[in-house]
């Protein structure tokens, strides 16, 4: 299988800090790939340089056989790569269904058609479980319901390749049960490249694995693996296996 | 999301301002018949500020350079080579769309406190350049549009735009058709896109907008607005002088829009209108009316933070566009 995005010795310099140092990396189609690693590991600046937030020092990147390392943010947007904010970033004023219309007006060729906008619109919200909502402003919902928002403003955008930025950081357990069934969801006609520190979320929807230190990749591989190798451990200070046990 | 309902209230609401104004004709002193005229002439002016300030979010304080624009377009080539009505206020709007896409194209790259900066320079450039030129611009002195030149033939007919009806029912349809372009264009795709930037331009950009575009078509659009409104200053009211160029033309609009509700479509006219006349009166009484200004500007911002239109939107009227 040729793969949907891969990378070749990028890298990203913030002065004379290194925040991703020569990274290869290769994202199957269709897999659900977790990054994990310390704080200031590199990864939210890994899938910045990967979604054209930032551009690299050096490096290029490659999705679908095109190189993009060039490429405005939003035409890596339109070529099929969604990233959903870490820090969570709804339009507050504006309500949910706003929110989410947006992408969804940019994606339809037809998008001056009211009908077609709302129906797509609702679909997303729907599969996040927040069409009850629609109307709510966004600043105004939970927490975990911005979080969901953010997602489905991701979905409306029919990614082919939908990036999480730590999406279940301030959910409650039940909350991240229901999440990690969305994630499932998605993932049967998207693939998923998510930054989690919950190594629950992780280990129970990633099938391989990606751990960041100091801005490389320090290792490679299935849940099991990863909760094998003794250099993860480390740099994780036992938490892999605490989280895995 | 707006329903149906909404829509009609909408367009029931604005068709209602303009038949007032229409009506209005017929009922006005002859004073306050021309201080009207030239106050739509000047809320258009606010609408075109509005739609970049308001929705946009880009607060800019070059906007007088645009107006002047439109006002330069339309006088010097009647002025000097004889051009008639229509074409003078075509050649204003000609003028604003080059000079808002060259300012667009470059302050565009900045934002914030620098996007205020750049184009406020470029709009003292473009004040001194009307000032180098006095020989065709006769500078703060100004040019005086002969009432003969001031006429548009339609067959056999002459429509003097020096006439005081006339002059009242076509600043009346230029503040129309602006009303509802405005309202077409918040209402529309582009619109809530724009909207979007000024939320949270980022973010807008992962949504795969191009910001950029989105924010040089607005620059854009309120350039030639606020030029149309400078042609048809020329043009109405026969007179083309720097002083319309100078940095006080570029706060004005921004204080017409503050008081009557940024972000509103009738704010403008409301905020253009209270101001007018508040200078107008109270000059009368003291020299020191920037004195009233200033106070109700403070007032504005204690219990109106939104001027007057946002603070009734927000509290009570919420499907105000």
């Amino acid at each position: 299988m040729t793969a949907l995005l891969t990378t070749k010795g990028l890298s990203r310099h913030f002065g004379g800090l290194r925040a991703v140092d020569n990274v290869d990396f290769s994202l199957e189609p269709g897999e659900i790939r977790a990054v994990i690693g310390p704080n200031g590991a590199g990864k939210t600046t890994f899938v910045s340089l990967v979604c054209g937030r930032y551009a690299p020092s050096s490096g290029r990147i490659v999705f679908d056989g095109e190189d993009i390392t060039d490429m405005p943010a939003h035409l890596r947007v339109r070529r099929g790569i969604a990233y959903t904010f870490q820090i969570t970033s709804v339009f507050a004023n504006l309500s949910a269904y706003e929110n989410v219309a947006l992408p969804v007006q940019r994606t339809l060729t037809d998008g001056r058609s009211r009908r077609a906008v709302r129906q797509s619109a609702m679909e997303a919200l729907e599969r996040v479980g927040l069409a009850s909502r629609a109307h709510e402003q966004a600043g105004a919902l939970a927490y975990g319901h911005q979080r969901l928002l953010e997602v489905a403003m991701g979905l409306a955008l029919k990614p082919r390749l939908l990036i999480l930025d730590e999406p279940t950081q301030g959910l409650s357990d039940s909350e991240i049960e229901n999440f990690i069934a969305l994630v499932r969801e998605i993932a049967s006609d998207a693939t998923v490249l998510l930054i989690e520190h919950n190594m629950q979320v992780v280990m129970e929807l990633a099938r391989r694995i990606t751990v960041f230190d100091a801005g490389k990749i320090l290792a490679e591989g299935s849940p099991a693996e990863i909760r094998a190798n003794t250099a993860v451990q480390e740099a994780y200070l036992g938490t892999v296996q605490e989280a895995g046990a | 999301m707006s329903g149906d309902g909404t829509t009609t209230k909408v367009y029931a609401l604005h068709g209602a301002v303009i038949a007032v104004l229409v009506a209005l004709n017929f009922v006005l002193p002859e004073y306050h018949h021309g201080v009207l005229a030239r106050v739509l002439v000047l809320a258009v002016f606010a609408m075109g500020y509005n739609l970049l300030f308001g929705y946009v979010g880009l607060l800019s304080l070059g906007h007088a350079m645009f107006f002047s624009a439109g006002l330069y377009g339309a006088g010097l080539p009647l002025y000097h080579l004889g051009w008639g009505v229509v074409p003078a206020f075509a050649g204003g709007i000609g003028a604003g769309f080059t000079v808002s896409l060259f300012i667009g194209l470059l302050a565009l790259r900045t934002s914030g406190v620098a996007f205020m900066i750049v184009t406020m320079m470029f709009a003292q450039v473009f004040y001194l350049t009307t000032l180098y030129f006095g020989e065709w611009t006769r500078g703060d002195e100004g040019l005086v549009l002969q009432q003969h030149t001031r006429r548009i033939a339609l067959g056999s007919e002459t429509l003097d735009l020096t006439n005081p009806a006339t002059r009242y029912l076509m600043a009346v349809a230029l503040f129309a058709a602006t009303l509802f372009a405005t309202l077409a264009i918040v209402r529309s795709r582009h619109g809530r896109v724009l909207v979007a930037i000024r939320e949270n331009e980022e973010r807008t950009k992962m949504l795969g907008y191009d910001t950029f575009a989105n924010k040089l078509a607005a620059v854009v659009t309120s350039g030639v607005i606020c030029a149309a409104a400078g042609a048809a200053y020329a043009l109405l009211f026969g007179y083309v002088g720097s002083t319309f160029a100078s940095v006080q033309y570029s706060i004005l609009p921004l204080l017409w829009v503050l008081l009557g509700g940024a972000a509103t479509t009738l704010g403008p006219l409301l905020g253009t209108l209270f101001m007018y006349y508040v200078v107008d009166i109270t000059s009368g009484y003291t020299s020191a009316y920037m004195l009233v200004v200033g106070a109700m500007l403070i007032l504005l911002v204690l219990w109106f933070r939104k001027g007057v239109l946002g603070t009734v939107r927000e509290r009570w009227l919420r499907w105000l566009p």
